[in-house]
């Protein structure tokens, strides 16, 4: 064994604290040490270069390099040794940047000191190391993307385009997600369905995409490269090979309920598309508005009027399994119900409706043709006054967070209203406007000036009616005064919260979620479109509020890292993991429930032979909380092995 | 299950009627209560100041007692008691420290260890039963008109709250039980303008109006109310309103126990409210 150590100034970084000489000197001391020496940019080409030269010429077979953080560099390192033939886990990095010169700035002395020892605990760590080489597992190339909105479509379309089937997974009837349901989009109001459903179309017809609309994922196995997932589609009592979207079904069916994609402000039938650009354009009986029961036929207008004769009453779920390699998430948000907002009279008055209800009643396609009618008398409202941040920013609530789209949206609302009823006065309350996205700031300041919007800077306290009018007080806290208005409408933007079901689909995939049940990132800037499960992707307002073109960027972004990973024919994974040593491990499975991976299991070789576990590597993530658990010295991860922290900490203690 | 009753000074005062009549509705329908022998302040206001622990000493203080004499449950009908009670339990609850602290001010006291729940009276009610109650109905309130004030002590902060702190139904609940008509009533929660009334009664009797008056434009003939400190803005007010403005009409204020006990036949004390 041959250890060379490299001692980085990192410029003034590190030297310009630690006493370089005086350290490499006592380095070069070390008994274990074949060779010590500094450089000034250990990570530059040259630097490089160094550590390669001195391996080839001095036969050097382990290495510390003391310098930055592992994060910064250690990936960097690693591939200089490889290239130059030392494997790349007999590397040891002795962090005496962030760890010593950047925190002791003030103590030059002690600080070398303290260089000294991490240097000596990665000598004797790195003189513990074995090679290792990187796993491979098979890959199964085939993706499904949960959630057809705006977001999973994109997903799709971009894998898809790139190769490698998609199945596509949206538990309502049809595609879109909620951005059928909008208007005009901000800030360039150009007419949401024209934008999305030539792309709802594509993705439908796209030969690489296999779509499961009206279906769900019940159950979810296996890791990244092969999982098996278990998706089950709803019955929608309707044949859709032989639907072929007539609606003839539609018009006599006697069933009258509140259409949900209109946000109940309009009705549809018991059998019914959400939307006339659905896609597919499939009919779904809603069995449990239909007068027909599971058990008892009474009505058959539908299955009468249907000239394919599509309808069948005695349809049943159907459950199918499919074979992926990699989970994109795009289940999308919802909005707080309105109910939840009491002091605004959520739920309350008819005429308090949400952003969403708002954008329904000003789309030219909903249930008031695009006039903008209030729900209690069907008057068009003169004088409305919107809330922003109702139920966000706002710990009360449980959502202390920012929901990012309200902001520019009620921009947008303010001038659609203003453009549809010109003699309408608009209030809007504001924290602040958050306008930071590409033309944004522009599109709030011209709905403002051009479009004479009062906005008042403040919170309102209460709405409550008065005879036919909404009475809203509120402060503005500009001109310190409080102010009472008196309106016909009032439209909130309620929270953006994660969609219904999120968290319990979330446990399907062991992905974890935020506080309040967004997917959570492994890391919010570097990698921001990945799940700590591998082979999960985020992709849309699911893991945080976002408009429209952060969802796609995010949908590209999450595809690519799919394409990435398809990239390769079998999975290269780190050999970072958990391995069992059959000498010690008496199969006590204490290990087996502190992973929080799963990644344990108990085996038996012979039927009564004695037992032992079995890590399963694809799961592993290498945190060693079985190694840290086990009593026995039964299981290790490679690369940190027990032998490996002992002797580093006790030449710490030496 | 004997509950201990905590008074406080105003029902011993100025809010005589809203204790009789308390007391005589839970005698009528069982509820096992007892006041609490020697109890002293509830804190009021001071003991909201959350930076001194010297101000829960109050509270904490009959709540060992409540405890020491091993009852589970206390109940209160002042919703000023109500509040710095459950505030100062949360004060301390969880926070080993700060009740160690109050515990060795408190050595004439058993420890207070944080067991007994304090329960509004109306939490009470509601724990019987609004079956039970129409039961125990002998004169239905029938066509009587009714604005529920809840004020502010009952409902504030949020984890205090006896009912949703937005929208509360409680009171309104009550009153349906006993076959009277809550009315529509927005201002139900607005601030009667509180110990202002002792420096700026004008303040106080303006804000008052507003509340009356909402009242009364939804129809309603009376207002209940919990606290005495509400009820003397909204009542006892009522002299300064005349004198801002003129056209006022006096509209009857009563603790929503004086209307039940009349509906439970209790008559004697609303005849001397
Ligand atoms: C009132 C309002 C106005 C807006 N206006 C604009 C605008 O003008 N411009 C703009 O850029 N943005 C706007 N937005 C934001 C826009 O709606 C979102 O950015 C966009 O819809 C996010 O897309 P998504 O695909 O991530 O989520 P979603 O649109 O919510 O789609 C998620 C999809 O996943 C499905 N799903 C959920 N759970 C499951 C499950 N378990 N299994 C299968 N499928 C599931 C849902 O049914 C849905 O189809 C607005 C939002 C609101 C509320
Ligand atoms: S069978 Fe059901 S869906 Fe069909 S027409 Fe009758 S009620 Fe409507
Ligand atoms: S290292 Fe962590 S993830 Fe791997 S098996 Fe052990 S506990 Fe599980």
């Amino acid at each position: 064994m041959r250890i060379g150590v490299f001692i980085c100034h990192c410029g003034k970084n590190i030297a310009g604290v630690i006493d370089i000489k005086r350290l490499t000197s006592s380095v070069s001391e070390l008994e274990e040490v074949y060779y010590a020496t500094d450089y000034v940019y250990l990570c530059s080409e040259p630097g490089q270069k160094a550590i390669q030269d001195q391996i080839k010429e001095l036969g050097l077979t382990h290495i510390v390099v003391a310098a930055c953080s592992p994060k910064m560099h250690a990936a960097t390192f690693a591939q200089a040794l490889e290239d130059a033939g030392v494997n790349a886990y007999l590397l040891e990095i002795a962090n005496i940047r962030e760890q010593c010169s950047w925190v002791h700035p003030h103590e030059p002395e002690e600080a070398t000191d303290k260089a000294f020892e991490l240097i000596k605990a990665g000598v004797a760590k790195v003189g513990q190391a074995v090679p290792l080489q990187p796993l491979s597992v098979p890959l199964n190339r085939k993706v499904m993307v949960v959630g057809g909105g705006i977001a999973g479509i994109q997903a799709a379309l971009d894998i898809a385009n790139g190769g490698f089937e998609v199945y596509l997974v949206e538990r309502t009837p049809s595609l879109g997600g909620h951005m059928a349901q909008l208007s005009e989009t901000f800030p360039t109001l150009d007419c949401s369905s024209c934008i999305l459903t030539p792309r709802m179309v594509e993705a439908a017809k796209h030969p690489k995409i296999h779509l499961y609309t009206y279906s769900e994922v019940k159950e979810v196995q296996g890791v990244v490269g092969q999982y098996k997932v278990k998706i089950e589609q709803k019955p929608r009592y309707v044949d859709p090979v032989k639907c072929t979207g007539c609606g003839d079904c539609t018009e006599v069916c006697p069933v009258i309920v509140p259409n949900e994609f209109e946000q109940s402000l309009g009705g549809r039938k018991a059998i019914y598309v959400p939307f006339s650009q659905a896609v597919p354009l499939k009919y779904t009986i809603d069995l449990e508005n239909c007068l027909n029961t599971r058990e008892l036929v009474v009505c058959d207008q539908c299955y009468r009027a249907c000239g394919p004769k599509a309808i069948n009453y005695l349809m049943e779920p159907k459950e199918e399994e499919i074979e992926v390699g990699a989970i994109v998430v795009a289940t999308g948000y919802d909005l707080m119900p309105v109910e939840d907002l009491k002091e605004y009279g959520g739920g309350l008055y008819p005429d308090v409706v949400s952003g969403l209800e708002f954008e329904r009643l000003v789309t030219a396609s909903g249930p008031t043709s695009g006039v903008v009618r209030r729900p209690s008398d069907g008057k068009i409202p003169k004088r409305i006054v919107f809330i922003q941040c109702a139920g966000s920013r706002d710990p009360e609530h449980g959502c202390a967070y920012c929901s990012k789209i309200c902001c520019m949206y009620t921009a947008k609302h303010a001038f659609m209203f203003k453009h549809a009823v010109p003699d309408g006065e608009v209030f809007v309350f504001y924290i602040d406007v958050r306008a930071a996205g590409k033309g944004y700031e522009e599109f709030v300041q011209r709905v403002m000036e051009e479009e004479r919007i009062a906005y008042l800077r403040g919170k309102v306290s209460k709405v409550f009616q008065r005879d036919d009018k909404l009475i809203v007080w509120g402060s503005d806290t500009l001109t310190g005064m409080a102010v009472e208005i008196e309106a016909d409408m009032v439209v909130l933007a309620p929270a953006v919260v994660p969609s219904k079901g999120a968290k319990e689909l979330a446990k399907l995939f062991k992905t974890p979620v935020n506080e309040y049940g967004f997917l959570d990132e492994v890391h919010p800037k570097l990698r921001p479109v990945e799940s700590s499960a591998m082979g999960v992707y985020l992709a849309g307002a699911a893991q945080a509020p976002k408009d429209i073109p952060d969802s796609v960027s995010q949908a590209s972004a999450a595809a690519s890292k799919v394409l990435g990973l398809f990239s390769q024919e079998e999975l290269a994974l780190e050999p970072i993991k958990a391995e069992v040593n059959l000498d010690n491990c008496d199969g006590c499975a204490l290990c087996v429930g502190v992973c929080p991976y799963g990644a344990i299991s108990l085996v038996q070789d012979e039927p009564d032979g004695p037992r032992h576990i079995q890590v399963h590597k694809a799961l592993c993530q290498g945190c060693g909380v079985c190694m840290a658990t086990c009593p026995k010295e039964g299981v290790n991860v490679a690369g940190f092995t027990l032998a490996q922290l002992r002797e580093q900490l006790r030449a710490m203690l030496k | 299950m004997e509950i201990a009753y905590f008074p406080g000074c105003t029902l011993k005062t100025t809010a005589k009627s809203f204790e009789t009549s308390a007391l005589a509705i839970a005698e009528s329908l069982g509820l096992d209560i007892k006041e609490l022998p020697e109890w002293t302040c509830c804190g009021t206001v001071y003991s909201l100041a959350e930076d001194d622990l010297m101000k829960q000493l109050g509270p904490i203080r009959t709540l060992a007692r409540a405890e020491g004499l091993g009852y589970s449950t206390l109940t209160t009908l002042c919703s000023m008691c109500y509040n710095t009670l459950v505030q100062a339990k949360q004060f301390v609850a969880g926070d080993s420290v700060r009740l160690q602290k109050i515990n060795n001010f408190m050595e004439e006291e058993s420890d207070y260890t944080g067991t007994v729940e304090i329960k509004h009276f109306l939490t009470l009610l509601m724990e019987l039963g609004l079956d039970r109650l129409k039961e125990a109905v002998q004169r239905d309130l029938a066509g009587r008109k009714i604005a529920c004030y809840y004020g502010c002590l009952l409902l504030r902060p949020e984890s205090a709250s006896i009912d949703d702190c937005e929208q509360p139904q409680i009171l309104e609940q009550l009153m349906q039980a006993l076959g009277a008509e809550p009315v529509f009533f927005p201002y139900q929660v607005e601030c009667c303008g509180s110990y202002l009334t002792a420096v700026k009664p004008d303040i106080v009797a303006r804000r008052a109006y507003r509340i009356l008056e909402n009242a009364r434009e939804n129809g309603a003939e009376a207002i209940i109310t919990s606290c005495p400190l509400c009820s003397f803005n909204l009542k006892d007010r009522q002299k300064n309103i005349k004198a801002i403005y003129p056209g006022f009409k006096d509209i009857p204020v009563y603790y929503f126990t004086e209307i039940m006990s009349e509906a439970l036949g209790i008559t004697k004390t609303v005849e001397n409210s």
